[in-house]
């Protein structure tokens, strides 16, 4: 019996090994196309890329605000602050077709418009449009004068009240400047997704679908050639980066 | 024949012109004290909100720059319509533009998220923002203002007076054009995104101008004539006819166009403060009263009334921005046309964005007021602004032209 186990062992002990082995010389190599998929720290941004959302407001659930809450975790919007005076980069609406009486729910956030007016009002070029449709505000040169907030046709900016504590490294933020959702410049950089998109995939939800508008190949160009979409105040012609699925 | 004009500085030793010194001395420190807080603990201590992002010190700082570009114009009647009639009040009108200019601009950048950053502004320009446009208006004004000033006062460069008048008088209508087109720019809300907030602009900070200009004029001049108020009486009168024109205007406009019954109805009816400021403030103290007081036989003749009637004028002006800038503000942004907002944490479905300015914003704004009147009362102790005679023996009947 004891002249039997102990192949048996033998064959268990190198099969382990095996997978180890494997594992370690595979994960590297997955590693470093993960890597290679994200820009690199010296590399321009380029036109060629437009990040773009769609997201569709029927399978946002009422009630859920998974979006909302990573958003404040990310970039640690957690200031006390009043409710008219808080910064909000994205958040829930709900909504009631007035003709038809259809309820929809959807997350609003900056929907960093090819033409956006917040950039055209700026005086100092704060705030501005990466090549890549990302809209931004650089905090080191606004003068908080919130002229932008004037002129965004969607509210999607927040002007900071109050002395803050403890920001993210990679979100600076300031009292006495405006600010809105960076569409996780951060991430996006990285390789990664927006934090919302993020959770409202882990939640099953999958309402928010994230991508690059100018590759034929991604999935939210593909998804936005097969299903109607719409933007938000199309008359504005701000062809905004977000787009709505069912509105 | 003409009579030569001649012009004296303010004593300076009148216990009022050391209280008036005095209280704007307190009202600037009041003003600094409530800037200093503002950048310190943040506009939280404000009224101001992400829904509405201009308050009160923007109101101030509009209505001085508005009335600035507006004072202007009595110099402008004098040497770009050459009526001589006007000549003696040239100086004081110049002085007035630049340090009304600068009273109002010191509470816009005081109200600045970052005042400190105001040299990024300085040094850098966004063609594409009227704001930065403004800056260079704004700074371009005072420095020709000076140079105008300059060239009334020097006997030698008296030759240049009419072009120098042109340029700044072509300057100021740009500029007031400037101002209407910062909410005249703004598409994307309601009350705003009309080309006609320029001339109306312009319209209204002639008078506020010349009600602010004939006010401190009947305040220092000591024996002023009555017949020298007559023809800037009249002035007004048709001036305040004007913005009314254009507010008409404005409001037919947005009536006839279906989408815009919501702000119509807002601001007309429906708005409180919005509303009241507007039926009460701007048409009948700003503009019913002041007229009946200008052109009614009873009043007409008494100068208290032409005096009172450039006070209500000012006050229906300052009433008209503040429902403009804050009752353009209160009115919710439309962004899903054709829903209604069930639920929202970001207030967008609110049927009024609510504002209730505090005392740190009243300060900064007075603040602004005292500067521009110290600004004048010393100018005017250094240099001779003032005409040292404006009695009707002085105005021969040539120079009521």
């Amino acid at each position: 019996m004891n002249e039997e186990t102990s192949p048996s062992h033998d064959r268990r002990d190198f099969l382990k090994t095996t997978a180890v082995v494997a594992g370690l010389t595979v994960a590297p190599g997955m590693l470093l196309y993960g890597i290679s998929e994200a820009k690199q720290d010296d590399e321009a941004v380029s036109s060629k890329v437009r990040w773009g959302m769609l997201i569709d407001t029927s399978k946002c659930a009422d009630g859920c605000d998974a979006c909302v809450t990573a958003c404040v975790t990310e970039h640690g919007l957690t200031e006390e602050s009043t409710p008219e005076t808080k910064a909000q980069w994205i958040r829930k609406v709900g909504l009631r077709d007035k003709q038809t009486g259809k309820v929809h729910s959807l997350p609003m956030l900056c929907q960093h418009c090819e033409s956006p007016p917040c950039v055209d009002v700026c005086p100092t070029g704060a705030s501005f449009k990466r090549a890549d449709g990302i809209v931004l505000v650089d905090k080191h040169i606004c003068i908080g004068c919130r002229y932008c907030m004037m002129a965004c046709p969607y509210k999607a900016r927040s002007f900071i009240h109050e002395t803050l504590e403890n920001q993210k490294p990679y979100s600076p933020r300031g009292k006495g400047t405006v600010e809105s959702c960076t569409m996780c410049v951060h991430r996006v950089d990285d390789g990664k997704q927006p934090a919302c998109v993020d959770a409202c995939s882990k939640d099953g939800h999958k309402a928010m679908l994230f991508g690059d508008m100018n590759d034929a190949n991604s999935d939210l160009s593909k998804k936005l050639k097969e299903v109607n979409s719409s933007v938000l105040r199309p008359d504005m012609r701000l062809n905004p980066g977000i787009r709505y699925q069912g509105l | 024949m003409k009579k030569n004009i001649s012009y004296r500085i303010i004593e300076g030793k009148h216990p009022i012109f050391f209280g008036m010194l005095g209280l704007s001395t307190f009202l600037i420190l009041m003003g600094l004290y409530a800037a200093y807080n503002m950048e310190h603990q943040g506009h939280v201590i404000t009224g101001m909100t992400n829904q509405i992002v201009w308050g009160m010190p923007h109101v101030f700082a509009i209505f001085l720059i508005v009335a600035a570009s507006g004072v202007l114009n009595v110099a402008s009647v004098s040497s770009v319509f050459r009526k001589s009639f006007y000549h003696p009040l040239a100086r004081l009108s110049a002085l007035l533009a630049i340090t009304l200019l600068i009273g109002g601009l010191t509470v816009l950048v005081l109200d600045l998220g970052h005042p400190d950053r105001l040299i990024v502004a300085m040094t850098y320009y966004n063609f594409k923002s009227i704001f930065s446009w403004n800056i260079i208006l704004y700074n371009g004004f005072i420095v020709i203002c000076v140079i105008y000033l300059w060239i009334m006062m020097e006997r030698r460069m008296q030759g240049s007076k009419p072009t120098m008048g042109l340029l700044a008088f072509l300057w100021r209508l740009v500029l007031t054009t400037g101002t209407g087109s910062i909410f005249g720019f703004l598409m994307a809300r309601e009350a705003y995104d009309t080309a006609i907030l320029p001339p109306l602009f312009i319209a209204l900070s002639l008078v506020l101008g010349l009600a602010v200009f004939l006010l401190l004029l009947m305040f220092f001049s000591h024996a002023l004539g009555e017949r020298i108020l007559q023809r800037p009486k009249i002035l007004l009168g048709v001036l305040i006819g004007a913005v009314f024109y254009f507010v008409l205007a404005y409001h037919l406009t947005h009536l006839y166009i279906t989408g815009r019954h919501g702000v119509e109805y807002f601001i007309l009816a429906d708005s409180g403060v919005y509303t009241a400021l507007f039926w009460g403030g701007y048409m009948f103290l700003g503009t019913i009263l002041p007229l009946l007081l200008l052109y009614h036989e009873r009043f007409t003749h008494s100068r208290v009334s032409i005096g009172f009637a450039c006070f209500l004028s000012i006050l229906g002006g300052f009433s008209l921005l503040y429902v403009i800038i804050i009752g353009g503000q209160a009115y919710p942004l439309d962004i899903f046309p054709g829903m209604e907002v069930i639920s929202s944490s970001f207030f967008d479905g609110a049927s009024k964005h609510p504002y209730t300015p505090t005392g740190w914003e009243f300060m900064l704004g007075m603040g602004g007021i005292a500067i521009s009147l110290v600004l004048t009362l010393v100018a005017m102790k250094i240099l001779p602004f003032l005409p040292a005679n404006l009695t009707d023996s002085d105005i021969d009947p040539e120079m009521l032209d």
